[in-house]
């Protein structure tokens, strides 16, 4: 059976840290870097890529449209 | 840019499922962290980008947090004295009918200073959209109470909670709108979730076809949330607005046209 995959990309300096996207997630791919970016947020990053559905749940609750989402089957 | 990306064999142009619409700027907003101001500019970008309307759109912009919104969506937006951007689009609308016209205002704009030109504007019945983001506060000044503030809220005018008896009770401007002869389709949404992103950017979408039959006044609320003027983070401001202004003021539509 083909499975869905799917990876996000994150836009690190338009990243605000509101943790929106991370609740929003229902696989648990994303998770708050302990880094900063250039404006003092702890940025969104994929911790877990490998469970990415490419849901486009992340991309839809993110305030600032930060993130990009890709999608293929294999 | 500096992009972190997950697996980057999947990152391929042919792959992609979802990107910002480019109508929605490089300019970082200056939203505070998890406001739903940039998530409705966000849609509203991307609604007007699919239906291709970049050229033939001009908005009216408040005064209030999003007062600087030509920053940030790529299409003519005129910015309007406070409480004066209905008046301001009939005037545009009236002009240049063949335009899609819409003001976005926050509660403190429509709500409380122009009260008189939202109410006439519908009852009027422009030929126009407005888009009203509830927050129960005036954000931009540091979270004065609104008239769409809850009773029992905290504000930096009302520190012990508003009191209904001398303080008065949340004002429905939509409810209000939604029995004028003048109002087409009203509907009140939110912006919080995946789920409820999708529902609104749908009331956009048809807000802006409607406009084409020239039938009366579109008027969308999206109960929003102030985390910095309700002192919370982000994600509990969310949980929230959710327990607390959801029942005084109820998501779906108030108004819709019979097709
Ligand atoms: C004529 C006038 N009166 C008062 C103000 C001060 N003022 C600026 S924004 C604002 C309220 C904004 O609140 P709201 O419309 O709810 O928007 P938000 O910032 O919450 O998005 C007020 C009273 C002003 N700029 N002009
Ligand atoms: S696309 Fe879906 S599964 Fe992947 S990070 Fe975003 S919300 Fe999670
Ligand atoms: S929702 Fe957007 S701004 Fe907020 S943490 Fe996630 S990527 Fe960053
Ligand atoms: S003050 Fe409130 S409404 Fe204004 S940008 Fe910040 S969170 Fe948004």
């Amino acid at each position: 059976m083909a499975k869905i995959r799917g990876s996000i990309v994150v836009n690190v300096e338009r990243c605000k840290g509101c943790e929106v996207c991370m609740v929003s997630c229902p696989t648990g791919t994303i998770a708050m870097a302990k880094e900063v970016n250039g404006k003092g947020y702890n940025y969104a990053f994929p911790a877990n890529p490998d469970l990415c559905i490419g849901c486009a749940s992340c991309a839809m609750g993110c305030l600032d449209g930060v993130i990009a989402v890709y999608k293929t089957k294999i | 840019m500096f992009e972190i990306a997950g697996i980057r064999e999947i990152v391929k142009p042919e792959n992609l499922a979802y990107r910002k619409s480019d109508l929605l700027t490089e300019n970082v907003m200056s939203y505070c962290p998890g406001c739903g101001h940039g998530t409705v500019h966000r849609i509203l970008a991307e609604v007007i980008d699919e239906l291709g309307l970049q050229s033939d759109t001009i908005g009216v912009s408040p005064v209030g947090c999003s007062v600087l919104m030509y920053n940030y969506i790529d299409v003519d937006i005129q910015q309007a004295a406070h409480g004066r951007a209905p008046a301001v689009a009939t005037a545009i609308k009236r002009l240049l009918p063949e335009k899609f016209v819409f003001t976005y205002q926050g509660d403190g704009d429509l709500a409380a200073i122009g009260t008189a030109e939202t109410i006439h504007a519908c009852n009027r019945g422009e030929n126009i959209l407005m888009l009203f983001i509830n927050n129960g506060i005036y954000g931009m000044t540091g979270g004065q109470m609104a008239p769409t503030t809850l009773v029992g809220m905290k504000s930096s005018t009302s520190p012990a909670g508003r009191i209904a008896k001398t303080m008065g009770s949340p004002l429905k401007m939509t409810d209000i709108v939604a029995t004028l002869p003048g109002t087409y389709y009203v509907t009140r949404q939110s912006v919080h979730t995946p789920a409820n992103v999708r529902k609104t950017k749908k009331a956009i979408r048809k807000a802006v076809q409607y406009q084409k039959l020239d039938r009366g006044t579109c008027f969308i609320e999206i109960v929003s949330n102030c985390p910095s003027g309700w002192k919370m983070t982000p994600v509990q401001s969310n949980k929230w607005m959710e327990e607390t202004m959801f029942p005084v003021y109820p998501l779906g539509d108030l108004k819709t046209p019979e097709e």
